[in-house]
């Protein structure tokens, strides 16, 4: 039945139908990447932050949820200048981490 | 002037306390409600942040007290102040007489079962945190499935929720939560674990450390949000829904197990004694201290005193701390007096 209103796909976080497999690889070889507690550090710092919509607590969150096109949206800026790394309360190497979701989350697309 | 002491509950408060007391020279008289002593320590299984048996702690605590005069399946009947002393008359027969009597009648946890929403003794896929501890000592729960694949820890039970008639936060839940979720994940290491929280409190010294292990070497998920509702699937499965606050998104997940993390609240057999001769309560339940920094084990009638969780939800190594602080506090007390 149409009630003339409808969630869009996109809004909705469906856990159920995550599929795991490229987070699990992305975790294996960047296991840092489990240690984020989403404090926003990275976000405030951002040397492209200021201009676009880049936060890699964001990304590192939408990736956590299964939405990667999300996710890269906030990778885009990325000038991978490193400056997050500076600030990682968890001593994230958040570079390298961009760097890792960049390889896997784009070949596989 | 004899130096009798009424221990009221024998938790692993009133086992602290009466085990100092009757070190310093006091007839001490314990009563426990139940056959056994122990209190809540007797039903957890594993304690955090290291994961020590509770066993280990609760056997010192039983042992200590060695020589201390103590009644199992014993309540108070009647509690009055007779001139300077409480006459106390006890369920199986005896009177008291004691210048100083320990309230450490400790806790109850919150009945999960008042949160409706969540669907405890409802649903077949959903217990306590207690229950949990009891699943690790026995491995024995027909909610628990064989092969749990996804596993969900709510935190914040009655608490934190008005709704619910407790304010206050629980202090205990957020590192039980975490010890749990790292414990079933050991156990099932196939399962996927979420803990639904809205903060997260790792005040104590090697909390943190068990989050970030948690994270790292469990693959704990984090979601931050409150369980809003949960419902049953034709499987059995329950179905969650809540916030992500973080990103802003509603978001379900079909678990095969929901772990909820009942609060604590001021024990109700506690608060009948308190009853008898008004001891005061504030807004949360506890009963009122003194004063909240300088005198914690003194209640403003002259000769009860407290200790334990039955002033707030508390650690064991707060109690701990709170039974021989009160043990000091009497002494004190006994000398001013005399
Ligand atoms: C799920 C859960 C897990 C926990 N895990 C941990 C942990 O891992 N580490 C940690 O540090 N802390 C933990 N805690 C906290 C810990 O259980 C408490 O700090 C501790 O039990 C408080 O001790 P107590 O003696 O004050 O109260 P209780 O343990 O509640 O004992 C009170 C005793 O008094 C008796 N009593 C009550 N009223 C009467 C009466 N009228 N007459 C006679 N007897 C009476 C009761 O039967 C009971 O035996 C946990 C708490 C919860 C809810
Ligand atoms: S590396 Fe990328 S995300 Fe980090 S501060 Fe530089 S531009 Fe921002
Ligand atoms: S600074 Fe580090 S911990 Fe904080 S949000 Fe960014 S990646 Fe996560
Ligand atoms: S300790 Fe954590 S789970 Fe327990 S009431 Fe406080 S915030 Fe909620």
């Amino acid at each position: 039945m149409d009630f003339g209103y409808s969630l869009s796909p996109s809004s909705r976080i469906d856990l159920d139908l995550f599929d795991r497999n490229r987070f699990n690889t992305l975790a294996e070889i960047e296991p840092d990447v489990l240690k984020c507690m989403a404090c926003g550090s990275c976000t405030a710092t951002c040397t492209a932050g200021k201009y676009a919509k880049n936060s890699l607590r964001s990304a590192i969150l939408y990736l956590q949820n299964g939405q990667d096109k999300q996710a890269l949206e906030y990778l885009k800026p990325c000038m991978l200048c490193g400056k997050c790394f500076m600030v990682c309360p968890r001593g994230i190497n958040t570079r390298h981490l961009i760097l890792s979701i960049l390889k896997i989350y784009n070949n596989a697309k | 002037m004899n130096k009798n002491v009424m221990v009221i509950g024998g938790g692993p408060c009133g086992l602290e306390a009466s085990a100092q007391l009757h070190k310093m020279g006091y007839n001490v008289i314990l009563i426990e409600k139940e056959k056994q002593l122990g209190g809540h320590l007797a039903k957890w299984d594993r304690l955090f942040p290291e994961g020590i048996e509770a066993k280990e702690v609760l056997q010192p605590l039983v042992d200590n007290i060695n020589g201390v005069k103590y009644f199992l399946d014993t309540e108070v009947v009647s509690i009055n102040l007779l001139d300077k002393e409480y006459n106390v008359i006890l369920s199986n027969g005896i009177t008291v007489l004691s210048k100083a009597v320990l309230m450490t009648s400790g806790f109850d946890l919150f009945p999960a079962e008042k949160k409706e929403e969540y669907g405890y003794g409802i649903y077949d896929r959903v217990i306590t945190n207690a229950d949990l501890e009891k699943f690790f000592a026995t491995g024995k729960d027909p909610r628990v499935v064989e092969n749990p694949k996804r596993i969900g820890f709510v935190h914040c039970v009655g608490s934190r929720d008005e709704k619910a008639g407790n304010r206050y936060c629980s202090k205990v839940c957020c590192a039980t939560a975490v010890k749990q979720a790292c414990e079933m994940k050991a156990l099932f290491p196939d399962a996927e674990i979420f803990c639904f929280y809205m903060d997260l409190r790792m005040f104590g010294r090697g909390y943190e450390d068990m989050y970030l292990k948690a994270q790292k070497d469990y693959g704990i998920r984090f979601i931050r949000g409150r369980v809003s509702e949960v419902s049953e699937t034709l499987e059995k499965q329950v179905l969650v829904k809540a916030e992500d606050t973080l990103s802003g998104k509603p978001l379900k997940v079909t678990l095969d197990l929901l772990v909820l993390m009942a609060g604590m609240q001021n024990a109700k057999s506690g608060i009948r004694i308190g009853e008898m001769i008004s001891m005061k309560r504030s807004d949360d339940g506890f009963f009122t201290t003194k004063g909240s920094i300088l005198s914690l084990q003194e209640c403003d009638k002259a000769g009860i005193f407290y200790a334990g969780a039955c002033t707030g939800p508390k650690t064991l190594p707060d109690t701990l701390n709170e039974a021989r602080a009160a043990a000091v506090s009497i002494h004190n007390y006994f000398n001013k007096e005399n």
